[in-house]
């Protein structure tokens, strides 16, 4: 019966699929689009984290940290870091404490008298507060869009890292092979053309817009690619904090599997020595 | 059930004489994975996956267990209690991705597997209880995965929920009221995630059961080997234990190894990065695609495009679940004599097509649909059918095999260019009688 029965489902399985390839063959393709033809992969970007002895630059994140206080912070949050966790970019507790006391946005709480809500100022133990208090706010300040949360940003777009600093230093104006394939290109109003982006069109304006918009503490000559690269380094790191602890225990671990799998060979070797196989 | 020259467990500490007459359960272990077992002397290294598979399986209960202490099952607090045990929980990182990794690294051993019983023939009589178990293992890892990626709750746990649980949608007239059943809501929400976590939780235990099975099928008939011909002698076989204990023991390390480099390198590979945006049922992303090792069956499901008497989701449906479902016929489609595709080269080369045709096929579920990949993805999916129901049958029924050695022993020697056997397998040890 099996035998019966499987070619012809088989066969009947290939006809429907035949008569789907005709369909295939017979529509048109769908016309080039300026997203798809002119949507570019972002550069590499040489940060002190990549690679498999990667290591974060404390000073090149405190520096990350001084551009997103200054510029990003206005409208993004990152709510899933804590002030506390600022000790790892090398701050000591009494500044970690400085910072979340002297913060702009202030946490959401309660008044102790009246029940009613409030806001009271930030501890070592708040995460970083939202900075709007909720969609519907975001929104309306931001001509309808919604800044998202930058924690998670540099692993929730592909290639993260290289992604926001193309980003962040991509805009321009579109460029005359666009113009010349898609004459009605336009970049809508209340939006902002940029290549890196994959809808080619942001509605965040370009965030670094001149060498020395940020003073740089340790006196680093803050040009916009140089701000723009910092920033990423402190965003690899909010995304992934536990980065170099991950780094030192995958040497470790592969120098001990390495040791373990010659001494494996070993075993086998001598075990089988005398049984042909 | 063994071979008769079979080594006997004699406990040899008091304590261990004392459990074995009352629980024999270090006999148990002895006869399944100890010195109990006699194993074909000419296993090669695809013969470890098992093992592997079984290790694949260890590593993610105990993560997982672990993981379950820190994870929040609910749609409101799911995304940010995964991201606490990333930031806050000692050494959550470690088990977060080792569970992550774990489960695309169980899936490569077992498709290794598979493909090593495809080539040796292993799910062919006697052994054909052995391959239906292991098509249940498989069919039960695939509902595990996909509960388990919608856990963190990210984009593409949701849509990925989404998606999978409309195929259910496919069904006529019923469909909507089971989708609607399965998942407790109209669409993913709370009551999906909490019971999608209850399974997550439970299935693997199942699994494990399954897998009891399997060895049990397995030790009836004994191991199969690459030489295509059964064990006719103790001069064949070895003991498991220790000779394939350390055999393992080298294969386990270069798991590890692979394991520890995307682990600790490039945990998130494997992944989409979508899933590190929280789930949001008001936007789409541009591509929803599973994990990469479901890639190959969404491509077949991606592949029907015209209704033709069945709607083609319907169509696409039914052809992703028969294209696993197939393989619980294959020890009845595939009628040769012989067991390997050594010694069936017209097979051989169908079976490489297939195994270019399934690269191929993950690799279309994953691409945009432009107008090439559905075409290759519909030639494709028509070779994996016509391949298991219609080539197989026709190819083992017509082509003579070449000759089989007379026994493992015999291949093992003309191999290394020696003489028909005076000795065992272990040197040293009389001839034994053959076995009867």
């Amino acid at each position: 019966m099996t035998r019966i029965i499987a070619p012809l489902i088989g066969l009947g399985f290939a006809f429907v699929l035949v008569l789907g390839l005709f369909g295939t063959i017979t529509t048109a393709s769908e016309p080039a689009t300026a997203e798809h033809e002119f949507h570019l992969k972002p550069k590499p970007v040489a940060l002190a984290s990549n690679g498999i002895f990667g290591k974060f630059d404390r000073q090149q994140l405190q520096r990350g940290f001084q551009v997103y206080k200054e510029v990003c912070a206005a409208c993004h949050s990152i709510s899933l870091v804590a002030f506390r966790d600022l000790a790892a970019l090398g701050y000591s507790e009494a500044e970690v404490k400085a910072i979340a006391n002297q913060w702009t946005t202030e946490q959401p709480s309660v008044n102790p008298e009246t029940g009613e809500a409030a806001t009271r100022k930030n501890l070592p133990s708040d995460k970083f507060p939202h900075v709007y208090p909720n969609e519907v706010a975001a929104r309306a300040a931001n001509n309808n869009a919604i800044p998202p949360d930058l924690s998670l940003m540099t692993k929730a777009r592909p290639d993260g890292a290289a992604y926001v600093h193309s980003l962040l230093t991509g805009y321009q104006q579109p460029s005359a092979e666009l113009m010349k394939e898609f004459p009605n290109f336009a970049t809508p109003e209340g939006l902002y053309f940029n290549p890196y982006f994959p809808t080619l069109n942001l509605a965040m304006p370009q965030p670094l817009v001149s060498d020395g918009q940020v003073t740089y503490a340790d006196g680093t000559n803050a040009t916009v690619d140089q701000m723009a690269k910092d920033v990423t380094a402190f965003l690899v790191w909010t995304a992934e904090p536990k980065l170099e602890a991950r780094h030192t225990a995958g040497l470790a671990s592969v120098v001990f599997l390495i040791i373990f799998i010659a001494l494996t060979i070993g075993a086998y070797k001598s075990v089988w020595r005398n049984v042909k196989h | 059930m063994s071979f008769p020259w079979a080594k006997q467990y004699e406990p040899k500490a008091p304590v261990m004489k004392w459990l074995d007459d009352r629980l024999p359960l270090p006999r148990l272990v002895y006869n399944a994975v100890g010195a109990g077992y006699p194993v074909p002397r000419n296993l090669n290294y695809f013969w470890n996956f098992g093992v592997l598979a079984g290790a694949a399986l260890a590593i993610q209960i105990i993560t997982g267990i672990v993981l379950a202490m820190h994870y929040s099952t609910d749609a409101a607090t799911a995304f940010n209690s995964v991201e606490a045990i990333m930031r806050d929980v000692n050494a959550g990182w470690f088990l977060r991705y080792a569970h992550a990794n774990g489960a695309s690294m169980f899936f490569i051993v077992v498709y290794i597997h598979i493909c090593r019983g495809l080539y040796y023939g292993s799910y062919k009589a006697p052994r054909e209880m052995v391959w239906l178990l292991g098509v249940v293992i498989f069919l039960l890892m695939m509902a595990t995965a996909f509960m388990g990626y919608v856990l963190p709750w990210g984009q593409m746990s949701f849509w990925g929920a989404q998606v999978i649980t409309g195929f259910f949608s496919a069904i006529p007239l019923v469909g909507e009221t089971i989708r609607i059943w399965l998942l407790g809501g109209y669409a993913p929400d709370a009551a999906a995630l909490n019971r999608f976590f209850s399974l997550h939780y439970l299935l693997p235990f199942v699994i494990a059961g399954v897998i009891i099975l399997h060895i049990w099928a397995l030790h009836i008939p004994g191991s199969s080997n690459p030489a295509g011909v059964e064990v006719k002698g103790e001069q064949d076989t070895v003991p498991f234990h220790p000779y394939y204990t350390a055999k393992d023991g080298v294969g386990v390390g270069v798991f590890l190894l692979v394991f520890a480099i995307f682990l600790f390198f490039q945990p998130n590979l494997l992944g989409h990065p979508d899933n590190y945006i929280p789930a949001n049922p008001l936007s789409t992303p541009a591509h929803i695609v599973p994990e990469w090792y479901f890639l190959p069956f969404y491509a077949i499901l991606k592949s029907f495009t015209v209704d033709f008497i069945l709607p083609a989701k319907l169509w696409g449906v039914l052809a992703m679940f028969g294209s696993i479902l197939l393989l619980f016929f294959l020890p009845w489609l595939d009628t040769s004599p012989a067991r390997t595709a050594n010694h069936r080269p017209r097979y051989r080369a169908f079976l490489m097509v297939l195994l270019v045709d399934v690269l191929v096929l993950g690799y279309v579920g994953g691409a945009e649909p432009t107008k090439i990949n559905v075409l290759i993805g519909q030639i494709t999916t028509a070779y994996y059918f016509l391949h298991f129901l219609v080539i197989l049958p026709i190819v083992s029924a017509t082509e003579r095999p070449k000759p089989v050695a007379n026994s493992i022993t015999e291949a093992v020697l003309k191999g290394k260019g020696g003489t028909a056997p005076a000795k065992s397998a272990i040197e040293g040890q009389p001839n034994p009688m053959p076995a009867e």
